[in-house]
């Protein structure tokens, strides 16, 4: 903070002090024996002294000073407050005032001499009791020593600035010459104090909310005035418009601070971690005006020390080292602030040894944070992110500062609490990059509105990556099943797929014919697609916590009010990847695992029916998936068309010919015997029935070693008993063969 | 002399049921509700209460009686508490009724099961009981 701000801020503070001076001294003088009204006052006066002194404002100090010493004897029972020492007090109070002004208005403390109030003040110090009768007296002199000093004084150009109290009117105005010139003096620029205000943050807030529900109202009326032509009405719903975005835009600006409040402590840090580090580092700061909301700036304080404290003890290296390496002796750190794509983003870059893969794969391993064959399989990006997992430190000792291991995971959850993203990017000996990127306030978020099981949730933007669409055809073929757990290939990658209708336990079922809805999101830099009936506007929200009674369920961030007044809940992404399984609570076991292509899955196995073709070989699908084994005699088979039928249950059971359909091409031996065995598939309201060759048998065991296959209709194979197994693609034959729709057999590929 | 005593009193079925008129910000009619998956199923779900979202607790199932066996529009009792406005539902809304604090008495020993602890006794009147809840432990749910 330059000398300036500092000088700024003490004239607002003690603008304010002194609104509260006058106050306190009246009721003191009401009622003398109040103790804490005292202390406040002595309290005020000393801060003032201690601030004076350390600007260097010897006049002010002075004056000050004197008050400090007479209130301490007042303090400490030795004498009675009584009028004339209230209006002594009252006139320190104006002097400082004065002082102020004159300091606002050339830096300097001005003309006005002082030393009468002070014999005064001294004077009232020594008097052991004052008599009752001797008041009139003393005030009357009093004001005149005043008057007589101001007046006495020439006033030069300069002095013009010994002007009026420019705040609002103090309760009290003492009858004093000084008030003639305060009108004269009126039309100079507004002080400090007039051009700022403080407001408490609690009525901020409360605006906030206020100015959010007006934008509520607004969307309700935009969506109310599409049914309406009325020129008049659609220009003044026009203007309601506007005028609440812009407010909306101003009232969020007034808790907009620039990031320099936290960062300017940050020369002082450098300084101190350096020398005890014994590295040199010289420290450059950008964008130390870049604005962003209060609560944010508090959050990110201790993150950020974290991180340079990172980059310092780690990071850059001993000058020796430094110079060995053909760098110049000193680091450089620098920390740069700037706004892009509605973020804020704080890069904090060094010029040290950058990270040394080799040796966090090695810690990582031997910090059991992962196993070395995962370790072998992952990225480079992958090992550099180790560094934020819980328990990890490659620094050879613990220092004062940092190496316990309790950082870099505490500053990711911490920048994640607050909507926002950590990255990290380290070139060998040449340095670290940590791009923090965070939103410019938590009040408003941008949300998308999905509706799941006929409600509406919305989902917070920043988790957002992409949307998918997949028609019902597409979805068949394209969703897969990886034991059971679905799917889908995204540009390559496999995407684990989460039904929020599942994890919700609503009880809509999906229509197997409708549209995949898959919302790519990210949690824990983790993506995962979740499937949603419908997909919705992006709309702005105001995000309100949820009562306690709620707080348990662990997939809803909180609820906001819609458009139409109605309450749709806010969707937790990282709780819902938690309770999916998408991140585990347990870090340690995923690491890794889902880059190196290798996907979470559940460890439960599940049970599978096992049967032949009438060719042979060891075919599976889930138990889950049969509704019943029949034997069914050949004869009561029935050809309507191309497809065969059976009359089962007073229903038609269509028949699907599994041997037929899989062995394409392939002589595949005709029914031959008088019974076929079939395993009769429901899926929803639709029963299928799948001739097979033989039913083998029903296991419970884990799927070994999967791999994919060419074979239509055919998911994977993997072994199952030793054998090696082909899973049906069940749901996709039945759709090839019996519709829906036309779709002929050849759709069908695996 | 304590001061009477005054309550809002509700329904659920015939049994006639009061809080302290202290406790209770105010009486909403039936409101749309935002279903609340995973939520404790005494949580009936959200309410709009003029800007602010309120979470609307089932008083039938918070004291383990049955649903309703017609289909009844509930009303609010909004009552407040540390957390905010909490509402509860009941079947139908009485009147606010002033009563002597001679008439109180506490529970019985019989009266056992999840509802005795919301129960803090009942007030006799001269054709019912008038059955006291406690604002704070009524609007508790779960686990917390």
């Amino acid at each position: 903070m330059s000398n300036d701000e500092i000088l700024r801020e003490f004239l607002l503070e003690t603008h304010e002090n002194l609104t509260l001076l006058d106050s306190d001294l009246v009721a003191l003088e009401k009622n003398p024996t109040e103790k804490n009204t005292l202390a406040q006052v002595f309290r005020t006066l000393h801060s003032v002294k201690g601030t004076a002194g350390f600007m260097g404002l010897e006049k002010l100090q002075a004056v000050a000073h004197a008050a400090e010493s007479l209130l301490n004897r007042l303090r400490a029972g030795e004498l009675v407050f009584n009028p004339p020492i209230a209006t002594a007090l009252l006139q320190v109070v104006d002097a400082i005032r004065e002082i102020m002004a004159a300091i606002e208005a050339d830096g300097q403390e001005g003309q006005a001499d002082y030393t009468a109030l002070l014999a005064e003040l001294d004077r009232l110090r020594e008097v052991r009791e004052v008599e009752p009768n001797s008041l009139p007296a003393i005030n009357a002199q009093l004001v005149e020593t005043v008057a007589v000093s101001i007046v006495s004084e020439p006033i030069a150009p300069s002095s013009v600035g010994q002007s009026p109290p420019s705040i609002a009117t103090p309760p009290v105005e003492i009858p004093m010459p000084l008030s003639s010139p305060v009108e004269a003096i009126d039309a100079r620029a507004p002080s400090v104090a007039d051009a700022n205000i403080r407001v408490d943050v609690t009525l901020l807030d409360k605006l906030m909310t206020l100015v959010g529900e007006l934008v509520l109202a607004r969307n309700q009326i935009l969506q109310y005035s599409t049914a309406h032509e009325h020129a008049g009405f659609l220009g003044a719903v026009q203007r309601l418009n506007l005028l609440t975005t812009e407010l909306q835009a101003n009232v969020m600006k007034t808790r907009m601070q620039p990031i320099g409040n936290v960062l300017n402590k940050f020369p002082r840090v450098v300084r101190d971690l350096a020398l005890a580090c014994q590295k040199s580092v010289a420290f450059e700061m950008k964008g130390q005006e870049t604005e962003l909301d209060k609560t944010l700036i508090e959050a990110i304080r201790d993150p950020l020390t974290h991180m340079v404290r990172n980059s310092i003890d780690h990071g850059i290296e001993i000058p020796e080292v430094r110079r060995a390496s053909g760098k110049s002796a000193q680091g450089l750190l620098r920390m740069v602030a700037f706004h892009e794509g509605g973020k804020v983003i704080i890069e904090i870059i060094d010029d040290g040894a950058g990270i040394d893969i080799a040796r966090v794969r090695e810690k990582a391993i031997s910090n059991k944070l992962v196993t070395a064959e995962v370790a072998g399989r992952m990225s480079n990006l992958d090992i550099m992110r180790m560094i934020f997992q819980p328990g990890f430190s490659t620094a050879e000792q613990v220092t004062q500062f940092s190496g316990r291991g309790v950082g870099m995971d505490v500053v990711r959850t911490n920048i994640e609490k607050i909507g926002g993203t950590v990255e990290i990017e380290s070139t060998p000996g040449q340095g670290t990059t940590i791009r923090t990127k965070i939103p410019l306030t938590l009040a408003i978020i941008p949300a998308l509105i999905i509706v799941c099981g006929n409600e509406r949730y919305a989902i917070p933007q920043v988790s957002l990556l992409e949307l998918l669409r997949l028609d019902a055809e597409q979805a068949a073929v394209s969703i897969e099943y990886f034991h059971g757990a679905p799917v889908y290939r995204l540009r390559g990658a496999l995407l684990p797929l989460v039904f929020l209708a599942e994890q919700l336990q609503l009880a809509a079922e999906r229509d197997s014919l409708s549209d995949f809805n898959i919302i790519v999101l990210q949690a824990d830099e983790r993506p995962f697609g979740l499937v949603v009936d419908a997909v919705g506007d992006t709309e702005e929200i105001v995000v309100k916590p949820l009562q306690k009674q709620l707080k348990s369920t662990g997939v809803f961030a909180g609820a906001a009010i819609m458009g139409d007044g109605r309450v749709a809940l806010v969707l937790d992404v990282l709780g819902l990847a938690q309770r999916s399984g998408v991140i585990s609570t347990v870090k340690k076991i995923s690491i890794g695992e889902a880059k190196s292509n290798v996907q979470p899955i559940e460890d439960t196995t599940e049970p599978l029916l096992l049967f032949s073709l009438r060719s042979g070989g060891q075919m599976a699908i889930p138990l889950a998936e049969v509704a019943r084994l029949e034997e069914i005699s050949t004869a009561t088979i029935e050809n309507l068309g191309s497809r065969q039928v059976v009359k089962y249950r007073n229903e038609i059971l269509p028949l699907v010919d599994l041997s037929r359909q899989l062995d394409d091409g392939v002589h595949s031996p005709a029914m031959d015997s008088d019974t076929v065995s079939v395993v009769v598939y429901s899926d929803r309201d639709q029963s299928v029935g799948l001739i097979v060759g033989q039913i083998l048998d029903i296991v419970h065991e884990p799927i070994v070693s999967r791999t994919h296959t060419n074979r239509r209709g055919v998911l994977f194979t993997a072994i199952v008993q030793d054998t090696i197994t082909e899973f049906v693609d069940v749901a996709g034959l039945i759709r090839a063969v019996i519709g829906p729709g036309p779709a002929p057999a050849e759709e069908v590929r695996s | 002399m304590t001061k009477p005593k005054q309550f809002c009193t509700f329904y659920l079925g015939y049994q006639c049921f009061g809080l302290d008129v202290l406790h209770v910000q105010e009486i909403v009619r039936s409101q749309v509700l935002t279903h609340v998956p995973l939520a404790p199923p005494m949580v009936r779900g959200l309410i709009n209460l003029r800007g602010q979202i309120v979470t609307a607790i089932d008083l039938r199932r918070r004291l383990c009686m049955p649903d309703p066996a017609e289909d009844i529009e509930p009303v609010n009792v909004v009552v407040q508490t540390d957390d905010g406005a909490v509402s509860l539902l009941v079947d139908e809304i009485g009147d606010v009724l002033e009563v002597d604090d001679q008439a109180f008495e506490p529970p019985p020993a019989t009266l056992l099961g999840p509802a005795s602890d919301v129960i803090l006794g009942a007030y006799k009147l001269a054709d019912q009981l008038l059955v006291v809840l406690d604002p704070e432990r009524v609007v508790m749910v779960g686990d917390y």
